[in-house]
């Protein structure tokens, strides 16, 4: 086919306004995961959103609102948890990782009739996103802008040095039970994507690169959100071409862009730092 | 009498692992320059933190300007142990700066040019106006310390709060930073944790010493008292006891410091 052909098909304009629209929500939002260092806490919230996908398959309702409501209370209990008991908060984390799963293996084991492909959700299917869910892509997209500019200031501050920022008056615990939430409908998102298993790369990966080139957290969202777009659309070109599921296509392509770019960058700086050098120094 | 800054009575203190102030009694008046000195665990960040409303006082009470710590934001200004902060974060010194305002009514990804104009006076007060667009990594510990100085500075605050502002900063950096104190003028209160009283002694008007129970004094030499209370009484010559002692015996005369 075709990249003419091939664009006039729906599921490939659904696959690419689906990454278009994970990619908003994962520049702004991964950004905050990576300068705060809540990668590992967004990993546990990934993996308990399983709970709330059995939990759409067992009592029958539309899979991503439920799982946004389920993993919108996980983030949240997580939170709370981790705040009475900080110096635990490893081993909290590690519970509702487990504890989600397991819940939702359990609940899809029994429901009656369960057939539907569960490799879906682990391992993303964009190829396959409804227009319905782009929908609602959209209005949580819509949500996340809204209060990240919002909180732009206080999001910053308390990024930064969270103790100074509560010593302004900023409601740092109450800003970070929303970021947890908000990471939780970025994650449920993503899962049509890449598939909550390799949810956690994708937030990562892009904002980790546009922090070695960006001089703002605004900036590094930015970024961040046009290197995932460009990791979601090369990988699904790749996954086309070669024939490969596309969760893990997309995944492998952001590995490849930040290490190309990582020697390239060093390359760079190498040499510019040889360049320096020729200026008279002191011999030693 | 010049006004009360801070009013500390019967205040007490302590986590779960044991009590960290017992019985503190502070009284920090306008004009002020306080150096808060004392072993490490014994309470000296604890005490800045109940004066900022960070932590409850589980008996006795505070007041700072009249009220409750942490209602005034904007009136103090506050200089926390900078070894804490992430280094890679992606913010230029001036943003770091504009991060001083306090939450209010402007929100918004951007900042005002008025905001902007605040940031530019902070940092000039503190000589780093050059350094605006520069990343903290790109900074040295002393610049990356008057960055910080200039984030407390930018609600013009009453009273400045600082932790430790001279630790692990070389004696270059250190004496810009004392330079910088000193020169905010008598309208500025300052309250600093300090372990180096030589390079601030013709500055601070007074000095708490903070070991659980506190000690005040209104001049800046080190007591007896306080001594016994930082390091207890030492039987053996202890070499920073008896320098400790020598300090108090020199520093009165005023000029003893080069």
């Amino acid at each position: 086919m075709s990249p003419g052909e091939l664009l006039a098909q729906t599921f490939v304009q659904h696959a690419l306004l689906a990454a278009l629209l994970v990619s908003v929500a994962c520049g702004m939002i991964g950004a905050l995961v990576v300068v705060n260092r809540l990668v590992f806490m967004a990993g546990g919230i990934a993996h308990s959103a399983y709970g709330g996908v059995g939990l759409a398959f067992y009592i029958g309702l539309p899979v991503l609102p439920t799982t946004g409501a389920f993993t919108a209370g996980a983030a949240l209990l997580l939170g709370l948890v981790t705040r009475r008991r900080r110096e635990r908060t490893d081993t909290l984390i590690g519970v509702i990782w487990a504890g989600g799963m397991a819940f939702g293996i359990i609940l899809l084991n029994l429901t009656p009739g369960y057939n539907t492909d569960l490799m879906s959700y682990l391992f993303g299917s964009i190829l396959t996103v409804p227009a319905r869910d782009l929908w609602l892509m959209l209005g949580a997209d819509a949500l996340i802008l809204a209060l990240v500019l919002y909180y732009f200031r206080d999001l910053l501050s308390f990024s930064f040095d969270p103790d100074f920022a509560r010593s302004r008056g900023i409601p740092v615990d109450g800003l970070h039970l929303m970021l947890l939430v908000l990471v939780a409908e970025t994650v449920v998102m993503m899962l049509q994507v890449v598939g909550l298993i390799l949810v956690i790369a994708l937030l990562t990966i892009p904002p980790y690169l546009a922090e070695r080139h960006t001089r703002s957290l605004a900036g590094m969202m930015l970024a961040a959100g046009f290197w995932s777009l460009v990791s979601c659309v090369a990988g699904l070109a790749a996954a086309y071409l070669f024939d490969i599921s596309s969760g893990a296509s997309i995944v492998a392509t952001a590995c490849v862009i930040y290490l190309v770019f990582f020697m390239l960058q060093t390359a760079w700086r190498w040499l510019s730092r040889r360049g320096t050098r020729e200026t008279p120094r002191i011999v030693d | 009498m010049s006004s009360p800054v801070i009013e500390i009575e019967g205040l007490s203190f302590g986590y779960e692992s044991g009590p960290v102030l017992s019985d503190v009694d502070l009284h920090i008046r306008r004009g002020d320059f306080i150096a808060i000195v004392g072993p490490n665990g014994g309470g000296k960040t604890t005490l800045l933190r109940l004066v900022l409303g960070l932590l409850e006082p589980q008996r006795g009470r505070a007041r700072v300007f009249g009220k409750a710590p942490g209602k005034e934001p904007a009136r103090v200004g506050y200089v926390p142990q900078h070894g804490n902060l992430a280094p890679g974060f992606p913010a230029t010194a001036q943003e770091v700066v504009l991060m001083g305002l306090p939450h209010g009514r402007r929100h918004g990804p951007s900042f005002w040019r008025d905001e902007r104009a605040w940031a530019s006076e902070a940092m000039r007060r503190t000589g780093i106006e050059d350094l605006a667009g520069k990343r903290l990594p790109e900074l040295s510990g002393g610049q990356r310390q008057r960055v910080l100085i200039a984030r407390a500075l930018i609600t013009r605050p009453e009273l400045l709060l600082l932790d430790e502002p001279l630790s692990n900063i070389d004696p270059y950096g250190r004496q810009c930073i004392v330079e910088t104190l000193t020169g905010l003028g008598r309208e500025t209160t300052v309250v600093m944790v300090s372990h180096d009283l030589g390079i601030t002694a013709n500055a601070i008007t007074g000095i708490a010493a903070v070991n659980r129970y506190l000690v005040q004094a209104d001049s800046p030499q080190l007591t007896p008292a306080m001594l016994e209370l930082m390091y207890g009484v030492h039987e053996a010559g202890c070499p920073v006891h008896e320098h400790m002692h020598n300090l108090a015996e020199t520093v009165p005369s005023g000029e003893a410091h080069p």
